[in-house]
């Protein structure tokens, strides 16, 4: 399967009609994931996170490294460090030089880049922050520490089986009735609430916005940030 | 001498990790840490901990010069020092130390370098505590490891000529 320069699995997924195993179209292909955490610890976490659900890893301690390995730095039409397509980011907030906050701008202001999914990882469970995030087009913001059904989860959602292939960003679908941009409790998935507190067995982890629906086939748009209000706080 | 057998030492090995959970020294975040351990990642534990070990001590490093320097002022620096301890903590399930980074960066928001001294001493004795208990932690899965690896040999059955 021919890579396409920078278009990520995810969108080359889109196109294809009713889609059963996706895992036959990855034709091998692992979902190549870009880390970048400044703390060589989370770095060793996220990296083993990532491996045990068989993804592909490239661990960076910083936005200005995650610019260059995609080649985003200064010239824009530089392929990257290896050419190897990234297919998901996943970064920390806080972060000296450039924060996951101005690492997901550079991104999502790229023409070759912005179609690529940014996660933004943060120790603070700040709604101020995570509206940012999300209103700049993150995919998902995961409250640390991070957690193997984080990961599975995001995977699943992303690239896993049964993915919804009518999968909408934020900033760009504001047609679908589900999808809606203001908080409200009406907006309910099809799956229930998550339990208020988070258990290592639970596939809903309530500290993070994305979908949260556990059938693969549900129509409804679940990954609305609105989800969000029926979060629990933990600090 | 492996007098201590595999039992035994499971046993103090769950002892010893349900004291640390009870007191709080560990949290849940560990036991995920220790779902990551497998045959092909064997002792992804013990190397993020170390990982976190030499991290640590580090940033206390830098805490203590910061705070013994008699003109200092820059809560900020160590704020970020301290984020930096809480997030690391938080990610081994080190849920002690990481609480006291949490009433230590109170004291540094209000200025307060007395009250930053006091949360430091204390900071460093609970990760002290922790560390030791770790690496109890790991002695003990050491002599696991070694006793599990010793096989006595057991005589074979020929099945067409059984002797023995």
């Amino acid at each position: 399967m021919a890579k396409n320069g920078y278009f990520s699995r995810f969108r080359r997924v889109e196109k294809g009609p009713g889609l059963d195993d996706l895992s036959a179209c990855s034709d091998s292909h692992e979902v190549h994931v870009l880390a970048v955490d400044d703390s060589l610890v989370d770095r060793t976490v996220i990296e083993r996170l990532l491996k045990i659900t068989s993804c592909k890893v490239t661990a960076v301690d910083s936005g200005r490294r995650a610019l260059q390995f995609l080649g985003l730095d200064g010239n824009e039409n530089s392929v990257g460090l290896d050419g190897l397509k990234v297919d998901l980011i996943i970064t920390d907030y806080c972060m000296p030089g450039m924060t996951g906050y101005e690492l997901l701008k550079k991104i999502k202001g790229s023409s070759t880049f912005r179609e690529i999914p940014v996660v933004i990882m943060s120790s603070e469970n700040v709604l101020a922050r995570i509206d940012r995030c999300l209103e700049e087009g993150a995919e998902d913001f995961i409250v640390k520490p991070v957690k193997l059904s984080d990961v599975k989860r995001l995977k699943s959602c992303m690239f896993g089986e049964g993915q919804r292939l009518n999968k909408r960003k934020l900033h760009e679908d504001n047609n679908s009735s589900d999808a809606s941009l203001s908080p409200s409790l009406d907006d309910v998935s099809s799956s229930p609430s998550p339990p208020p507190s988070p258990s290592i067995s639970s596939p809903c982890s309530p500290r993070s916005f994305s979908s949260l629906h556990s059938r693969p086939t549900s129509p409804s748009s679940p990954d609305s940030p609105t989800r969000r209000l029926k979060t629990t706080n933990d600090s | 001498m492996l007098g201590l057998s595999l039992d035994q030492l499971r046993a103090d090995m769950n002892r010893l990790l349900a004291l640390l959970f009870h007191q709080g020294v560990l949290d849940e975040q560990f036991l995920q840490l220790q779902q990551l351990q497998d045959e092909s990642s064997p002792n992804f534990v013990s190397e993020v901990v170390n990982i976190y070990f030499h991290e640590s001590e580090k940033l206390l490093r830098n805490l203590r010069a910061l705070l013994v320097d008699k003109e200092f002022s820059d809560y900020k620096k160590m704020g970020i020092h301290l984020n930096q301890f809480m997030g690391s903590s938080s990610s081994i399930g080190a849920q002690r130390v990481r609480n006291v980074c949490i009433a230590f960066r109170a004291a540094c928001e209000q200025n307060n370098r007395a009250g930053c001294l006091r949360a430091l001493e204390l900071l460093e004795y609970e990760y002290c505590y922790l560390k030791n208990k770790l690496h109890e932690l790991f002695q003990i899965e050491q002599q696991r490891i070694l006793a599990g690896a010793v096989r006595y040999p057991v005589p074979q059955q020929h099945p067409n000529n059984p002797q023995v």
